[in-house]
């Protein structure tokens, strides 16, 4: 790894640089998110088969990439573990799991609610959203394991082995609408030949997209910065129990 | 603005987000004011990290 990548993921580097990062973060996650919202509600027009339902799509579909993107930053981070044995890659998968969870369900709620509509039913049990839901699943079942192991340095080589093994998932469901026949419509953005939206719906979407990834970067450096502090409260409370024993 | 038909679903996806969105990011807020305040109350009882007994001046 660059040398200037590892003195800025040394923890107290970290905690410093980010702390400074964060507010210009925030700020540009207010702006986005409010040009977003603006161009979903008010500029976006309806679809000609969906109408304002396709509205929906402005939340759905950043939620579901999020989701993707998130799993697949935690399994870089386990590799950061299981190969570089770096105490950040940890901090980050750790940090992590409990937004991309957050961006799963949301996906699958808001898909559910785009799907009673436009599909008559709230669930199918197709390719998509079973391997959207194994997802979810996915999430929860690390940040149990995390929890459930006290070991740090433990917890976190059988974490990172466990996320590999999970992101077999993530071809899946991207694949899952190509490979199957499902209810679920094929990809429209992200595909070989471009996007097939209309200009007036993709740029929305993209600028929602964008915001909802400056929210989901700003929410995981926070959460980064809290799983050092623990940490380094879990140290303090060893240091403390030695001195008192 | 009208939603047509179906404005009950829009407004139900576009609530659940920001209840969903809006408790993560008061739960991390929380978070890190609740461990901020206990790595406080141990370095007020002198239990510091080594690294920053060292950067402490005699």
């Amino acid at each position: 790894m660059p040398m200037a990548f590892i003195e800025l993921a040394n923890p107290s580097r970290f905690l410093d640089w980010s702390g400074r990062l964060l507010p210009f973060l925030w700020v540009a996650t207010g702006v986005a998110l409010g040009i977003g919202l603006y161009l979903s509600f008010f500029v976006a027009p309806p679809d000609y088969q969906q109408g304002e339902t396709v509205r929906i799509m402005y939340i759905h579909v950043p939620s579901a990439w999020l989701a993707m993107f998130g799993y697949a930053l935690m399994a870089s981070a386990a590799l950061g573990t299981l190969v570089w044995r770096h105490p950040l890659a940890d901090v980050a998968a750790r940090s992590m799991a409990p937004i991309g969870a957050a961006f799963t369900f949301l996906a699958l709620v808001t898909g559910s609610l785009w799907g009673k509509p436009m599909w008559g039913t709230y669930w199918v049990w197709d390719a998509r959203l079973t391997s959207v839901l194994v997802l979810f699943l996915m999430y929860l079942g690390l940040i149990a394991l995390w929890r459930a192991v006290d070991d740090p340095g433990r917890a976190a080589r059988l974490v990172a082995v466990l996320i590999l093994v999970g992101a077999v998932n993530l071809p899946i469901i991207k694949f899952s609408v190509d490979w199957w026949n499902t209810l679920h419509q094929p990809a429209s953005v992200l595909r070989i030949g471009g996007p097939t939206i209309d200009a007036s719906m993709l740029w929305p979407l993209l600028i929602m997209a964008v915001a909802m990834m400056l929210f989901f970067l700003a929410l995981t450096t926070m959460a980064m910065r809290n799983e050092i502090l623990r940490r380094r409260l879990r140290t303090l409370q060893l240091t403390a129990a030695a001195t008192a024993g | 603005m009208d939603f047509g038909d179906h404005g009950g679903f829009i407004i139900a996806a576009y609530v659940v987000s920001a209840i969903v969105l809006a408790g993560l990011t008061g739960w991390i807020v929380l978070d890190g004011r609740a461990l901020r305040r206990r790595l406080a109350e141990l370095e007020a009882r002198g239990i510091r990290r080594r690294s920053a007994k060292a950067e402490t001046p005699p």
